[in-house]
């Protein structure tokens, strides 16, 4: 009783919270009802016994990807009301094209059932006796290592990418540039004359 | 009544069309545009979970990791993209974007 009732509500603040993304006014509020929908689905993969994914989610979407998001819509200026001045001509549209996917998707899961050698084709069967974490962490390194990898290496690509975009050189600023300073030689720099007494250096 | 598998994909469903719709409605705003993709990424996500849980399988869980993985990668490069737009041309409308090209 509990858990259905959980789960109706965490499913009633998630989708009410989507649509608030996708309507809200100020992209502020938008990020934030996003955050809100995380947590629920979050509490959903709970109910689910997903408890790590559900942490992951929590740590990794509202603390990194949600507050990037807040970072830069409150960094740019920006006057979000020309953006939404006529964005209402695709209404119509939208909700052809959302209401065919629904549909289809509605009719798909009435039709459907499980095949029965869907219990034959499990690739890793979740252990009992241990906790989500430690079977999770277990499958992870040893028969999921190359995919872990290969996300490893998509983080790296990402990090780069990001910071090779966002860099850039201002003209007119000083900067301390080690490598010359460090490549000076004595020959550059110094020049030694002989001065007669009674004459300068012209 | 007991929570079965279909209820959580109908949930996903409904989310996942939520964010295709949200890509109409703010067709000229880029950073809501992206957060509707994450809005969609979450709506996959929940039913890996989903299946995860009621097949007893954990590589739906560990794929769901890779799929975060990926979101937040997708997150930063397009952030990234938007904020040296914004420099170069003082506007995130995605009518300008077309001007990325070359």
């Amino acid at each position: 009783m509990i858990a259905s009732l959980s789960f109706y509500l965490f499913a009633f603040v998630l989708i009410l919270s989507a649509l608030l993304v996708i309507s809200a006014k100020n992209p502020v509020h938008s990020v934030l009802f996003l955050i809100l929908a995380f947590f629920n689905a979050a509490g959903l993969f709970v109910l689910l016994g997903a408890e790590f994914v559900a942490f992951i989610l929590a740590i990794v979407y509202v603390g990194a990807v949600a507050v990037l998001f807040l970072f830069v819509v409150m960094m740019l200026d920006i006057s979000f009301a020309d953006l939404r001045k006529d964005s209402m001509q695709y209404v119509p549209l939208g909700i052809v094209i959302g209401g065919i996917l629904l549909v289809e998707m509605g009719m798909m899961m009435v039709t459907w059932n499980p095949s029965m050698m869907a219990g034959a084709n499990i690739a890793a069967m979740a252990p009992k006796s241990i906790s989500n974490t430690h079977a999770l962490g277990e499958i992870l390194y040893t028969q999921f290592v190359f995919p872990f990898q290969i996300s490893g290496l998509i983080l790296l690509v990402a990090m780069i990418g990001a910071i090779v975009l966002t860099l850039r050189v201002r003209p007119g600023t000083l900067r301390q540039k080690i490598a010359d300073q460090v490549h000076i030689r004595r020959e550059d720099v110094v020049e030694i004359r002989k001065v007669q007494s009674g004459q300068g250096v012209e | 009544m007991e929570i079965g598998l279909i209820h959580y994909l109908m949930l996903a469903t409904i989310l996942f069309v939520v964010g295709v719709f949200g890509i109409f409605l703010n067709r000229k705003n880029v950073i809501v545009i992206l957060m509707s993709i994450e809005l969609m990424l979450l709506a996959v996500n929940i039913n890996f979970v989903a299946f995860s849980a009621f097949l007893g399988d954990l590589a739906g869980q560990a794929f769901t990791m890779f799929i975060l993985t990926v979101a937040a990668a997708e997150a930063a490069i397009g952030l990234a993209i938007l904020v040296v737009f914004f420099r170069n041309k003082g506007s995130i409308a995605v009518e300008d974007l077309s001007k990325l090209k070359g």
